[in-house]
């Protein structure tokens, strides 16, 4: 059987026909549901400010459950799904394996995705993402998460099935590329992730239906995170692949040292998945020597490779940048960074907001102690928009920036609206964010409709801070809503109205040729840290990290006086 | 492809390194990573539920 295969004259890249229509089809729609995610958020955002209360009770459940379903599972995993066909058939220039398979995870994908959608409309599953039994939500609202993750199971084994497939025809030289290592990393924790899904959705979905009398809440809630907080590791795993990749293609630099950070990747791989237990921090029933094993010692392996990441990424910037020439000082390098470029100012927001928004409180409310000042407040969503919104979405975005040009063949629509997108939408999330860790701080709860408490038989009154930090929270919120949309109207306009590229690369039947090794690391002579900026980077994390984490203790010895 | 393609340079003679063989090998980093979740977060877990004595 003949491939077709182009390769893009812009970028070098080689395109297998199939993978590259699936490419596109998966990341289209990922996009239309984030633009759908973005209104609920808008909607769930402005009911939470308090001087606005937009929304009724009843619909701020409903519409807050189909915002994190929509955007954490739907639009993330969709676009996850297109990341790991790029990085096996295009990265490795090899035919996508099975593409009839990967024809069909699509259509589970978006069947399942439409048929949850619905069951939240309908308005009987306003049961939040994390659907804790026993609150029951329609039968077909479990069922619809059930295609959805099976599709995405079947693209994982289509990405392994392409590194057989390359590796058989010896389409590549030496090791897979380190983004394409990254993408394993991704696959291997999302086949982990749908496993804990499937072992407790089944269940609650026969119960849903009457097959079986009873869950146990406590087994559900530790099964369910299993999948849970695994997968904002899949997401972690593909956005840090896409740092690599931007790096790559903006400043052609190379990794610092392949070992380091394929090291660092195996790490996640091992640990990472562990840390879901600090999601059950509070629950008793499990011991603490289960806690305490997979949130801190496990946990804190995972957190040293996210580190690794955070300096060698940037690392791997400067010695590029300093090869140009950009050598002066310790910063120079980057001043002179494309910062109008939204492919690389979108990657370096959302390393910046990753490590230092999500990546500390992601660490202070892993730990069992303080976890208890901030459980289960707003704080919480404050610390997983960093990651999952700045770290993962505007890292996707970024990369977007540079697939539309390659992947459509034509220029971006507004680009000056392009220029500033990362800004607004990094800016607005980054405060929105801050602003609810300052309330949840505070006390206000999360996934709640009136921090007023009208009505409530044991009413509290809020102090005034709290409620200007929550309208805040609503004022920023817009902002980044505003950002987002943004994204999608240039994203979506240039498909629709972008200047077609003049491209003369036809689809042949020649293979492609086979990707060299990639060139080896530069070997670094003389004196002194080759990247001496980042390193007083990675200094400035470290102070700041070290500072809250021991604020968060104070804060600890004055909920319960010790002194 | 009957011949077997010597990739560039002095390979042959390098002895692989063992972290090198690890990396190499997908389907030993999925057995990795499927397994330790499911022994020390899933098993242990769910052992300590099904052992939370029932009340009556
Ligand atoms: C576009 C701007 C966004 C705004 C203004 C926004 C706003 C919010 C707010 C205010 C909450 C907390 C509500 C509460 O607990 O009472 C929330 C929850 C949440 N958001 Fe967003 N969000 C945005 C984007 C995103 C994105 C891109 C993702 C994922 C990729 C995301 C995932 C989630 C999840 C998973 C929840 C938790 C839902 C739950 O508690 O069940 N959000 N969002
Ligand atoms: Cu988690």
């Amino acid at each position: 059987m003949s491939e077709l295969f182009r390769t893009c004259p812009r970028s070098g890249l080689v395109f297998h026909k199939p993978a590259e229509t699936l490419i596109k089809l998966n990341a289209v729609t990922a996009v239309v549901f984030l633009a759908v995610g973005g209104i609920l958020g808008l909607l769930v955002v402005m009911t939470r400010w308090p001087a606005v209360h937009l929304l009724s009770s009843e619909l701020f459940y409903q519409v807050l459950t189909g915002h994190g379903i929509i955007m954490l599972l739907v639009w993330i995993i969709f676009f996850e799904i297109a990341i790991l066909y790029f990085c096996s058939s295009t990265l490795l220039r090899s035919r996508l394996a099975t593409p009839r398979w990967a024809w069909l995870a699509y259509a589970l994908m978006l069947g399942g995705a439409a048929i949850t959608g619905v069951a939240i409309l309908q308005g009987g599953s306003s049961v939040m993402m994390t659907s804790y039994v026993p609150m029951p939500a329609a039968p077909h609202f479990y069922l619809g998460l059930i295609l959805f993750a099976v599709g995405a199971l079947i693209g994982c084994f289509v990405f392994l099935g392409t590194l057989v497939v390359a590796k058989n025809e010896r389409t590549y030289e030496g090791s897979i590329p380190l983004v394409t290592f990254g993408a394993l990393t991704a696959c291997i924790i999302a086949i982990f992730t749908i496993a804990s899904g499937a072992i407790i959705l089944i269940p609650t979905f026969l119960w849903s239906v009457g097959y079986i009398s009873e869950i146990d809440p406590l087994m559900y809630r530790v099964i369910w995170w299993g999948m849970g907080h695994s997968s904002q590791q899949i997401n972690v795993s593909a956005h840090v692949s896409v740092w690599y990749a931007i790096a790559a293609i903006v400043f052609g630099a190379r990794p610092m040292s392949e070992r380091v950070s394929r090291t660092a990747f195996l790490l996640y791989i091992a640990f990472l998945q562990l840390a879901s237990a600090h999601h059950i921090l509070v629950d008793p029933g499990v011991g603490t020597e289960w806690k305490i094993f997979n949130t801190s010692y496990a946990m804190y392996l995972a957190v040293l490779a996210s580190m690794v990441h955070g300096l060698t990424v940037p690392g791997a910037i400067e010695v590029a940048q300093r090869e140009k020439g950009y050598t002066n000082g310790m910063f120079e390098w980057l001043r002179k960074a494309p910062w109008g470029n939204p492919v690389f100012s979108g990657m370096f927001i959302s390393l910046v907001g990753f490590g230092f928004l999500g990546g500390i409180t992601g660490v202070v409310m892993g730990t069992e102690q303080i976890n208890l000042i901030i459980h289960n407040t707003i704080y919480v969503p404050g610390h997983f928009h960093p990651t999952v919104v700045l770290g993962t979405t505007l890292a996707f975005m970024a990369l977007t920036y540079f697939l539309v040009p390659v992947l459509f063949r034509r220029e971006l629509f507004l680009p000056g609206w392009a220029k500033w997108q990362p800004y607004v939408f990094g800016f607005g999330t980054a405060l929105m964010s801050l602003f609810m860790m300052g309330a949840g701080t505070l006390g206000v709860a999360r996934r709640h409709w009136d921090m007023a408490f009208s009505g409530a038989p044991f009413s509290f009154e809020f102090g005034g801070a709290a409620y200007m930090m929550m309208g805040l929270t609503g004022i920023f919120g817009v902002v980044s809503v505003i950002g987002g949309a943004m994204f999608v109207i240039v994203v979506v306009g240039s498909l629709v109205l972008g200047k077609k590229i003049e491209d003369k690369s036809e689809y042949t039947t020649t293979r492609p040729a086979i990707l060299p090794l990639g060139p080896a690391a530069p070997a670094h002579h003389g004196k002194g840290f080759v990247a001496p900026g980042t390193f007083v980077l990675a200094l400035v994390f470290l102070a700041t990290f070290v500072v809250y984490y021991f604020l968060n203790w104070m804060y600890l010895s004055s909920v319960w006086p010790m002194n | 492809m009957a011949e077997p393609v010597q990739p560039s340079g002095n390979q042959k003679e390098e002895r692989v390194p063992v972290l090198q063989q690890i990396l190499d090998n997908p389907f030993l980093l999925l057995f990795i990573g499927v397994v330790m979740p499911t022994v020390f977060y899933i098993l242990w877990g769910v052992m300590e539920i099904v052992t939370i004595p029932i009340a009556n």
